[in-house]
């Protein structure tokens, strides 16, 4: 926090002169060793750590497998097979890239459901949520781009799909669209430039991290109590404590991580992104990666064309906003009996827009029950399903957060983390 | 309830708690080290660029006393059929005037010593040298001057070595394989 | 009250992650085809632990040699990548496949094109180990001309090209029915369970009952005998498809030994990592949280 005093002390005399011309040594050390940490972190809390592995991990193979890759649409298929068959250990970076970027989502949606709970978004933390946002946004569009690289089947006609989004934009989005295209559809101009952005954007993500690791100490970790740290009590020093406790939440995820790459390294992706991409045909069933599932539903709820893309960017767009829907004194919803409960169905909720993403629109939910016409499809559809599901995701945010803010009657919260650990010892003993 | 920051958590056994510690932070340092091979080894020439390493030559495609430049491993390599008075001058230099001495016939195969293969890459900085130029009649290199014999040896100039000459066997009178 | 609310989020976060991690394997079954399935004796090389049967990618070689080839190609496979390690014709005395003579046979049985450095002209030479499998057709359009408009697939990669893998390679092989009564299937064309497509158009039954699978161009490739193996297994239909199946896994996956070995090494190691790691965790935090 920024009223945590410095405790560096230069020892050697080396020391002692870097710190008077660049106190790189000490940032780090204020930052990462001495930096005081509210002590009843669960384990929710690790995702941030693993999360920065997560970026690295990406920009390292990334850059190993763009000294192998041709970004051309006739060689790029066969140079991506290349790496898998004949680079040395090909297989294995192209494979924790590939995984790595599930691994990535997987970890990200975690920490930002894990914020939404504990109210991490409340103020003083508006704009590390809103970096978070941000950063949020960017992984977006780069898993976007790197899977269009392969030049496979879904690569190639995602990116149709995905570029002619832009081009329901009224009046502008035909000339936009050509100048994203570079030509009249997705082609090489497209996949080249695609590769470039690839490899620009998580170095910019990279940037924004630091910005958000900026913000998070200038006002200090949100907890589970959701209470402000008040003394010294309240806290442990970040090495070794959060240190030893990230590293053990971030082995967990390597082992799951693992078991993806080395057994399972294909579930994950699509069988027809090893179809090389066929501008004359289009797969059976276009769907994007998991990931991205959820967003894709929404899209598709929408009858309108450019409706559907307003949606589904404010999808994203609504996060960026949601410290001020939210009209709640209390921070963590752990003391609000209402809301955690209306939190519990928006998960399941996404989890839902998920599901439907993978689903054909016109398919019955449950097959064989009666169903009849509702405006313009069956009721008894995906179709259908995903609007109500896309409804109570803008409800949540636009709606139920400002309402039961002001109308819920929170549970006492503990005056401070200490206070907080001694009432969950007490209930541990009385349980 | 309240520890400075230097006591790592006064518990158990000192000697098992650092141990442990020690362990941990091992097991974290391996992980790390077994990460590295991979990440380096991918830069080392890949399968299918190692499996065209050995080429093929067929030789009644380079006349007397002129040479064929072929492509090998990204570099180019001089084919030369050497005439009877380049072979001479090549055998009759004296060691002792040679940078890097090296017989002839040490760089030739028995009874086919009209044939000469080198790699043609100056052991100076790597530019290709030019055919029948030079003061020894056997290449100049222009970039920075070097002189070679009719054997391929350095004679004069910055260049260290002779030109390379590359592992190759006859596998016919007329068919050599290099690499 | 609120503890037993802890718990039961708790709960719901790690059903979450479960359901997600469930749901992002993609559930599609492509277009209403019969789920695909392994041989009655399985497949050696299926599980973290499976590996491949060298004598039967060596079957499953000839088998897509001799009966495969003459309408598909494989051009990502190089020959060499036949002698390599965990491939049909590895051996321990030929460390580097190039130097394999099995190899440098199968390579030579093969034209590929190349140019004279003389004359410039193209030609085609005998193949060495280090050249792909040749491409059958010289384009897509001389491809679909040669095959009644049908375009044969590129064996290379198949098995992951399809949902099911080597299952359903042996399933289309060995799936194979006559078609049901009431479904149009069209002159050169073969009606097949396990083949992805909608046959709703050329269905003239009950609307609601449209069979599974699809057609393709491919008449039914084996039938018993087709091929004599060496190692005197009898060449029933089922037994080369299955071998057929395991050697497009292969060629799809060379490295898939190797990997697998490595996941578990790696593994073992994440998991000691984590005793340890845990250790010092439960130590360092004692009566601190």
């Amino acid at each position: 926090m920024s009223d945590h005093p410095s405790t560096y002390e230069p020892k050697t005399g080396v020391e002692k002169w870097l710190d008077q011309r660049l106190p790189i040594v000490r940032l780090a050390y204020d930052s990462f060793v001495d930096y005081p940490t509210p002590r009843n972190l669960n384990y929710w809390w690790t995702f941030g750590g693993i999360l920065s592995v997560c970026l690295m991990i990406q920009i390292v193979t990334g850059i190993i497998l763009a000294m192998h890759y041709t970004p051309h649409i006739d060689l790029a298929f066969n140079s991506v097979e290349r790496i898998m068959r004949d680079v040395n250990y090909g297989w294995l970076i192209r494979y924790v890239h590939a995984n790595g970027a599930s691994m990535f989502f997987f970890a990200v949606f975690i920490h930002m459901f894990r914020g939404l709970y504990y109210g991490s978004y409340k103020a003083p933390r508006e704009v590390l949520w809103i970096l978070g946002c941000l950063i949020f946004f960017l992984m977006i569009a780069t898993a976007f781009m790197g899977y269009v690289l392969p030049w496979g089947q879904m690569s190639f006609h995602g990116a149709v799909v995905i570029t002619n989004l832009i081009g329901s934009i009224p009046v502008i989005g035909g000339p936009i669209l050509t100048w994203l295209q570079g030509g009249f559809a997705v082609d090489q101009a497209t996949l080249n430039r695609f590769f470039s952005l690839h490899y620009l954007l998580p170095f910019v993500i990279a940037g924004v991290v630091i910005l958000h690791i900026w913000a998070l100490h200038v006002v200090g970790q949100n907890n589970p109590a959701g209470v402000d740290i008040k003394s010294k009590e309240d806290t442990v020093p970040f090495t070794p404590y959060a240190t030893v406790k990230d590293g053990l939440g971030m082995i967990f995820f390597l082992i799951l991580f693992s078991i993806f790459v080395f057994f399972l390294p294909n579930a994950l992706g699509h069988a027809d992104n090893y179809i090389p991409a066929n501008p004359l045909v289009t797969p059976a069933h276009i769907v994007p990666e998991w990931y991205l599932l959820p967003f894709y539903a929404i899209l598709r709820a929408i009858p309108d064309k450019f409706g559907g893309v307003i949606a589904m960017f404010g999808a994203i767009a609504v996060l960026f906003v949601l410290p001020w829907l939210d009209t709640s004194k209390v921070r963590s919803m752990r003391y609000r009996p209402v809301m955690r409960w209306f939190f519990v169905i928006f998960v399941v909720v996404c989890l839902g827009l998920g599901w439907c993403g993978a689903q054909l629109p016109d398919a019955p939910v449950v097959p064989g029950l009666p169903s009849f016409t509702l405006f313009d499809g069956e009721f008894n559809s995906y179709l259908w399903l995903t609007r109500a599901l896309t409804l109570y995701y803008f409800a949540f945010f636009l709606l139920i957060m400002p309402w039961v803010g002001l109308k819920e009657d929170p549970l006492p919260v503990p005056a401070s983390i200490s206070e907080a650990i001694l009432a969950e010892h007490a209930k541990k003993k009385g349980a | 309830m309240s520890e400075p920051a230097t006591d790592h958590g006064g518990h158990g056994d000192p000697n098992r708690r650092d141990f442990i510690y020690i362990a941990a932070g091992a097991a974290a340092v391996g992980a790390v080290a077994m990460v590295i091979p991979p990440l380096v080894d991918q830069m080392n020439p890949a399968a299918d660029t190692l499996a065209l390493a050995s080429t093929e030559f067929d030789l009644s495609k380079v006349q007397e006393g002129m040479q064929v430049v072929i492509k090998w491993r990204g570099k180019p390599l001089f084919v030369r059929y050497r005439t009877p008075k380049e072979i001479k001058e090549a055998q009759d230099v004296k060691l002792t005037d040679l940078k890097d001495p090296q017989l002839d016939s040490d760089r030739v195969k028995k009874g086919k010593e009209q044939f000469l293969i080198l790699v043609g890459s100056c052991t100076h900085l790597g530019c290709v040298p030019t055919f029948g130029a030079g003061d020894y009649g056997g290449w100049f290199c222009p970039c920075h001057g070097s002189h070679y014999d009719t054997s391929g040896r350095i004679r004069k100039g910055p260049a260290p070595k002779n030109l390379a000459v590359p592992d190759f066997q006859f596998l016919s009178d007329t068919k050599v394989k290099i690499g | 009250m609120s503890a037993i609310m802890t718990k039961g989020l708790k709960a719901l976060g790690l059903a979450a992650i479960a359901a997600t991690l469930a749901l992002s394997a993609p559930a599609f079954a492509a277009g209403g085809a019969k789920h695909p399935h392994a041989p009655k004796e399985g497949f050696s090389f299926e599980g973290p632990f499976g590996t491949f049967d060298q004598g039967q990618l060596q079957r499953g070689y000839k088998v897509f040699r001799e009966v495969c080839s003459n309408c598909h190609a494989a051009t990502l496979l190089s020959f060499r990548n036949l002698g390599q390690k965990d491939g049909p014709f590895y051996d321990e005395k030929y460390k580097n496949p190039n130097d394999n003579p099995i190899v440098k046979q199968i390579a030579s049985e093969f034209e590929v094109p190349d140019i004279d450095t003389e004359t410039g002209d193209t030609i085609t030479r005998p193949a060495t180990p280090s050249d792909h499998f040749p491409k059958k057709f010289a384009n897509s359009y001389a491809a679909a001309a040669s095959n009644g408009g049908a375009i044969p697939p590129d064996l290379s990669v198949i098995t992951k090209a399809r949902h099911g893998g080597a299952r359903y390679v042996y399933s289309l092989l060995t799936g194979y029915v006559a078609p049901p009564k009431g479904l149009e299937v069209k002159e050169g064309q073969h009606y097949n369970p396990f083949m992805a497509g909608s046959l709703a158009t050329q269905w003239s039954g009950d609307p609601h009952k449209v069979p599974v699978g699809g057609v393709l161009a491919m008449a039914p490739p084996l039938k018993d005998d087709l091929v004599t193996y060496d190692d005197g297994t009898k060449a029933t239909t089922h037994q080369m498809a299955a071998d057929v199946a395991a050697f497009l896994e292969w060629a799809g996956d060379p490295h898939a030994t190797l990997r697998k070995k490595t996941g578990v090494g790696v593994l073992i190691y994440l998991l000691l990592f984590a005793g340890v790691t845990y250790a010092a965790y439960r130590k360092l935090w004692h009566g601190k949280h």
